[in-house]
């Protein structure tokens, strides 16, 4: 159980002083699958690189079964990667692509020797042509590409393109197998074949793969733990099954399967409250009315008569789609605040139809709220302006010049505006999350600090706002330098 | 009635200039060359001018001979120095154009004018003029042009098979020698065009070079026109040579990049 191969320590890496990868330490079990998954630019393959030895970290440590392989060249690592686009060499033949690894490898020849000095003397050789063929051959035959051989590389089609680059790093016969998107640039027929193919190999072979994704799909199908991962920090790591029923973070369960993130409060152990209804849920520990996120799944929604005895609470339905296996239901709720929610159920309703909607207790997966209001560090610039992320915000304040403040703001009383220059510094949207009656977005300012911001129109990830605040909203604190008391 | 030839302003009329002048300019001189290799000096017709070539009577043969191993040494010659030159630039400075016109720059510099100012160089270090200044000069006027096409290729490779090399086990020896080199051939093969071509047909440097004391192919085909010695029909003929050697070399070349092809495709 603890018989670990890989363990990354407190890795960072940066580009330029940009951070890519911020501080993942993760162990990887002998055999097990395991899917890097993440939105583009989260870090993921970045990571894989790492193991691979095309980069270095910045810092931290990587161990291969318990040396230190951090700085050791990917020539020398019992690891092959299986690349984004196959990088089959187009001046060789598939046999030649497959057989390359095999004509650098040296064996030992006969038996450890011991040389006049004492030393233990172990002779190496190539392998033979003979070995290399049946390698090759056997390797051709796993992938089912057996009269292949002689072909060059480039008349293959993608999908026999893929087979021969798993074929020529898993006939090296690695420790650990490195797949980079590999299939990303496959139809989803071929897709949905491969991956099964894939677990296949994975359970024949017994060798550890390590998977790069960005298909929440695929990584639900065929890993034994997935790693989350967003903005170079790990989100969650567990089995496919733990990861979806109990997402870690609002971010987690948003970016795994589709499901409805709401607000509500705590008001006490096993009772949550959104918009003014109570329900009854599973989870306790949680301070007294603390805001927290609530997730429930779309087929977790069970959809009942409105004088149902179960009817939790009423709902207008918006929209009804047949979706082959389930309808997908939009649906209003009534409440303090109306909550746009999605279910998939059996079911048909119409639009405009009342609805009665019943969750089961442990289907609330109640989670900590990442941030509670926005804090950040300022400068007093001059009487009644506020300097913080290199802009010059309006405010109320009598503090004298240059004293350094605390500054807090809510997270609806970030304005944002579609032209950056109506705003008061420029920022880029990083995520968007629907949160039933509103979307919150994480806003990131060209001095890297991330505000929360619930916003009631929709923005897409990576559009340019610009961020203006109320003066009266902004709420300084004056920060007292402690050094010099 | 006479509608046989009418003349429209189609776009094809565009390219009757270009052709009126590749037919004034390229085939009938060749021609001319073509008929003068088969005239005497009283303009009947003869042999005798091939003769005269083929049995190296006037020294043709061996001047040929001669050409051709300058021309062979100047591309070897031009190859090794172009090569590490092209890969480190590709290597180190892929981004940086300046390093890169630092090697095309002396193209820029009429050639005569730089050859002259060799020679000038040369003769102020007191260097006896002969055959090692001739080759000098050749790689001089000629490594910019097999550095470039190098440098393209090399450039343009994918960095990700220098990466699947690593992966495999190659070591940087291996990775060179296994993946760089054999990508990039194509480049070779057109750096190799680019220099021997040219250097088997060359005059003015072999000449200012040596002080006239190395006569080569492109020499010989110069003074047979000139007006001293007056022998259009030799000339003719060694010029007609020359041509069947640029086309045989054009033909090999086209052969070994399509046999790239070729196997790339197979």
């Amino acid at each position: 159980m603890d018989d670990k191969i890989i363990e990354i320590k407190n890795v960072c890496k940066s580009y330029s002083d940009k951070p890519v990868v911020k501080n993942i330490s993760l162990s990887i079990r002998r055999g097990e699958f395991v899917t890097l998954l993440g939105p583009s630019g989260c870090g993921k393959t970045t990571t894989l690189r790492m193991i691979a030895g095309f980069e270095q970290p910045t810092s931290g440590t990587i161990l291969f079964n318990g040396e230190d392989i951090t700085t050791l060249p990917p020539h020398k690592r019992n690891i092959n990667t299986v690349f984004q686009k196959y990088a089959l060499f187009p001046h060789l033949n598939v046999f030649g692509n497959i057989a390359f690894g095999l004509k650098m490898k040296t064996i030992p020849d006969g038996e450890p020797k011991t040389d006049k000095n004492g030393k233990t003397v172990q002779k190496m050789r190539h392998l033979n042509k003979a070995e290399i063929n049946d390698k090759v051959n056997a390797a051709l035959k796993m992938v089912d590409l057996e009269d292949y051989g002689h072909r060059a590389v480039n008349s293959l089609s993608g999908g026999q393109q893929q087979r021969v680059a798993i074929a020529r790093a898993l006939v090296n016969e690695p420790q650990v197998l490195l797949l980079d998107e590999p299939l990303g640039a496959l139809d989803l027929k071929m897709r949905k074949d491969m991956q099964l193919e894939l677990m296949q190999m994975h359970k024949q072979l017994g060798i550890t793969f390590v998977y790069v994704t960005h298909d929440q799909e695929e990584a639900l199908t065929m890993s034994d733990t997935i790693v989350v991962m967003k903005d170079g920090e790990i989100q969650q790591i567990g089995n496919p099954t733990k990861v979806y029923d109990e997402p870690a973070n609002a971010f987690v369960a948003d970016f795994i399967g589709e499901s409805n993130i709401l607000s509500g409060t705590m008001v006490k152990d096993f009772c949550v409250e959104i918009s003014g209804h109570r329900f009854e849920c599973v989870d306790k520990g949680f301070k007294f009315n603390e805001p927290i996120d609530v997730i429930i799944r779309p087929e977790d929604i069970k959809i009942v008569e409105t004088d149902d005895k179960n009817c939790l609470v009423e709902a207008d339905v918006l929209s009804c789609v047949f979706k082959g296996d389930h309808y997908q239901v939009t649906a209003l709720t009534y409440g303090d605040e109306r909550n746009e929610i999605v279910i998939h159920d059996n079911v048909e309703v119409n639009a405009g139809d009342k609805i009665g909607l019943y969750i089961k207790p442990f289907d609330f997966h109640i989670m900590h709220k990442s941030r509670l209001i926005n804090e950040l560090e300022g400068e007093i610039w001059e009487e009644n302006v506020v300097q913080m992320c290199d802009g010059k915000f309006p405010c109320v304040s009598s503090l004298e010049e240059g004293t350094k403040v605390r500054v807090k703001v809510d997270f609806d009383d970030v304005e944002l505006t579609d032209d950056e220059e109506d705003g008061t510094i420029g920022a880029t949207i990083i995520s968007s999350i629907y949160k039933g009656s509103y979307w919150q977005y994480i806003v990131r300012t060209d001095t890297y600090y991330d505000f929360f911001v619930d916003n009631d129109y929709e923005w897409s990830i990576g559009d340019r706002v610009g961020i203006k605040i109320a003066p009266d909203k902004i709420l300084l604190e004056e920060v007292r330098d402690e050094q010099e008391v | 009635m006479n509608k046989k030839f009418k003349f429209r302003l189609t776009r094809r009329a565009f390219a009757y200039p270009y052709m009126i002048f590749l037919l004034l300019f390229v085939v009938v001189p060749l021609v001319i060359i073509l008929i003068n290799a088969f005239l005497d000096d009283n303009s009947k017709f003869t042999f005798a001018n091939f003769a005269e070539f083929f049995t190296d009577a006037g020294g043709g043969l061996t001047v040929l001979g001669n050409s051709l191993i300058i021309g062979l040494v100047t591309t070897v010659i031009c190859l090794a120095i172009g090569y590490p030159c092209a890969y480190f630039l590709a290597k180190y400075h892929a981004s940086n154009r300046v390093f890169v016109l630092m090697f095309i720059l002396p193209m820029w510099v009429n050639f005569l004018i730089r050859t002259l100012s060799t020679k000038a160089i040369f003769m102020a270090m007191d260097v006896d003029l002969g055959m090692g200044t001739v080759l000098f000069g050749m790689v001089y006027n000629y490594l910019p042009y097999m550095i470039l096409p190098l440098h393209t290729t090399l450039v343009s490779i994918d960095h990700s098979y220098i990466e699947a090399a690593e992966d495999l086990g190659a070591d940087k020896l291996n990775v060179f020698l296994k993946t760089v080199l054999p990508l990039s051939v194509p480049g070779i093969v057109s750096g190799i065009t680019m220099t021997f071509i040219p250097a088997i047909s060359t005059f003015a440097i072999s000449e200012i070079l040596s002080s006239s004391k190395i006569f080569l192919f492109g020499d010989a085909i110069n003074m047979h026109f000139s007006k001293t010695t007056n022998s259009f029909g030799v000339g003719s003929v060694m010029s007609l040579v020359m041509l069947v050697l640029v086309i045989v070399a054009n033909v090999i070349v086209n052969l070994t990049s399509k046999d790239e092809e070729v196997s790339s495709v197979l």
